[in-house]
């Protein structure tokens, strides 16, 4: 009943939060804005183009500790930022600011002689304006990317499971109740779990071993269909299992190894599935035998953007997806930053 | 009592088979005479059995429905074809279209009872109609004693057009073939090469060209293939292939 109630909901009030102060996209979006800024101020101060130059190495002076610095207390301080509401968060993060200011002006001030270019309270104030130009940023992205979380979970709708594939698991199911009532069983038990994940509200990251759960149980549907055609090799020795991952991620990629991989090929072949723990990055490769020139990419390459897509807005620039096909291969590579779950 | 009515069937997934043949054991007088994995092998078997009806899944690994059915209209007793699938809808259309018959996966009982009763063999038009959604062939279909013998594509060195026929040239032997050189240079543009107004050459086959110089002072260049002593001459007009492959 949960799902039906979830359809009747008016979509969820968009929350605000603050940007994630140890993501990669985070850091290059505030190096970008800070700099065009500093850009800016050097325009403005200089009469020719000679002349900006030497106005942006005074203010670099000056502008690139602060960063540094910034970036590096927030990144040690983020988690406990975290924790706060939106607006204590801000509070505390023009709070942070202000001390980085202070002890770069210092800093500065000792290492070059007392020629900064700005006063103590002239660097306050600019440095203050700049933070609140680039929270008023993150909250605006923040915003603008809220409807497409909740569209994540129509677009995860939209790399479903082949219909094609559905209707010939119950035909496969259909041959086998009369012989195979307790196979029969398990196979319409895993489809009941395949479709409630389907179903369900897909906004929010999965632990990778449910995840993969699943996709165990799909190939084994699959397995039904195609008998010994299809051979599955697992690597998930070294799999962090509470790893969160955007749900049904690898699902459909596997989809698309029996769809192009196994199901064209008569003598059948081995889809092989490593996931591993390697520093703080989660890598998942699927392998499937493939010969070129096959027809129909298009469902393919759909099903790739989607996840693209998807694990995007969820890790910005810290997850990618890259295909590879050689003469008889095919192979996806997905990489994902390690975040844990809270919950054991 | 009529004899009973011949079934053939052929899909890539067991189950499938499984299915169709438990159902086709509650229908009266029909009995089913084979089970194949693909098209290729259904045609094998249906050289020899000579079914009345076939039950062809389009989507078959080496060989699909499609391709079999087209090359099933040189058997000695065109079977009647009803296709089964259980999601084409590109296929599903212009079955529609073209009045073929098809049944949709899972297959009900009473459903194929009545394709059954009134399964008809195809009609030129509508091969026709199919042969757009299938993708190029896999195979070559020459009928020869009753039988038909497939060619891979793969194994052909050249096609030669004659007066009626087409010459098909493998490394064993030469096959008569019913087609059109035109028509099988647009299936396959990336495989064979037009070297004369009168014949194709697959690209993999060619091994080089090389320079004849003729008794009259006149040179042309001929096609070296590959395993293979015979040499193609290419025409006047298509000399510039020399260039861009050689």
């Amino acid at each position: 009943m949960k799902t039906m109630a979830s359809i009747k909901q008016n979509p969820p009030p968009i929350q605000v939060v603050l940007p994630d102060f140890r993501n990669l996209g985070f850091t290059l979006r505030t190096l970008i804005i800070a700099n065009l800024l500093g850009l800016a101020a050097a325009i403005l101060r200089s009469e020719s183009l000679a002349g900006m130059w030497h106005e942006l190495l005074a203010i670099s002076t000056l502008l690139q500790p602060m960063l540094l610095f910034s970036m590096l207390a927030l990144y040690a301080l983020g988690p406990l930022i975290g924790q706060l509401s939106y607006r204590l968060g801000v509070l505390a993060v023009l709070a942070i600011e202000l001390v980085a200011a202070t002890l770069v002006w210092a800093f500065t001030s000792t290492l070059f002689g007392t020629d900064n270019m700005f006063g103590l309270g002239r660097w306050w104030l600019l440095t203050m304006l700049t933070t609140a130009v680039l929270l008023g940023y993150f909250n605006l992205r923040g915003r603008a990317l809220s409807p497409a979380f909740a569209e994540a979970r129509l677009q995860a709708l939209q790399a479903r499971i082949r219909p094609h594939f559905l209707f010939n698991s119950i035909n496969a199911v259909l041959s086998v109740i009369r012989d195979d009532p307790k196979l029969a069983e398990t196979a319409l038990e895993n489809m009941a779990d395949l479709f409630r994940v389907l179903m369900a509200d897909n906004r929010q990251l999965v632990p990778l071993k449910s995840e993969v759960a699943l996709c165990r149980q799909y190939l084994e549907l699959e397995k039904l269909r195609l008998g010994d055609r299809l051979q599955i090799v697992w690597h998930t020795d070294n799999m962090p299992g509470d790893a969160l991952i955007p749900p049904l991620v690898l699902q459909p990629l596997l989809e698309n190894a029996v769809y192009h991989g196994i199901e064209p090929s008569g003598e059948g072949g081995e889809i092989v599935i490593a996931i591993n723990l390697e520093q703080d990055q989660v890598h998942a490769l699927i392998s499937n035998p493939y010969r070129k020139g096959s027809a129909n990419h298009i469902g393919n390459k759909m099903a790739l953007t989607n996840i693209r897509e998807r694990l995007a807005l969820h890790f910005d620039y810290e997850a990618r997806l890259t295909a590879k096909e050689s003469e008889n291969n095919y192979q996806v590579h997905i990489v994902l930053p390690y975040r844990k779950s809270s919950k054991p | 009592m009529t004899a009973p009515l011949k079934v053939l069937i052929a899909d890539d997934e067991p189950p499938a088979r499984k299915r169709l043949k438990s159902l086709l054991a509650d229908i009266p007088n029909v009995t089913v005479t084979g089970e194949a994995e693909n098209g290729r092998e259904m045609l094998s078997m249906a050289s020899e059995q000579l079914p009345d009806v076939l039950l062809l899944d389009i989507r078959m690994p080496v060989m699909d429905g499609i391709e079999a059915a087209e090359h099933a209209q040189k058997l000695y007793r065109p079977p009647a074809i009803i296709f089964t699938t259980a999601y084409e809808a590109h296929a599903l259309q212009a079955f529609e279209l073209n009045a073929v018959d098809y049944l949709l996966k899972p297959i009900r009982l009473e459903r194929l009872q009545t394709a059954l009763a009134r399964a008809q063999v195809l009609r030129p038009a509508q091969i026709e109609a199919l042969h757009s959604l299938a993708p190029p062939r896999t195979h070559f279909s020459i009928h020869e004693r009753g039988r038909i013998l497939l060619i891979p594509l793969a194994d052909v060195l050249y096609l030669r057009a004659e007066l009626k026929y087409i010459t098909l040239r493998t490394l064993e032997r030469e096959y008569l073939l019913e087609d059109s050189l035109n028509r099988i240079e647009q299936e396959f543009p990336e495989h064979f090469l037009r070297i004369h107004r009168s014949c194709l050459v697959a690209r993999d086959m060619i091994q080089g060209f090389e320079r004849r110089h003729e008794d009259n002072g006149e040179t042309h260049w001929v096609v070296l293939l590959k395993g293979y002593p015979e040499t193609l001459p290419v025409s006047r007009r298509q000399q510039h292939i020399v260039r861009e492959i050689g």
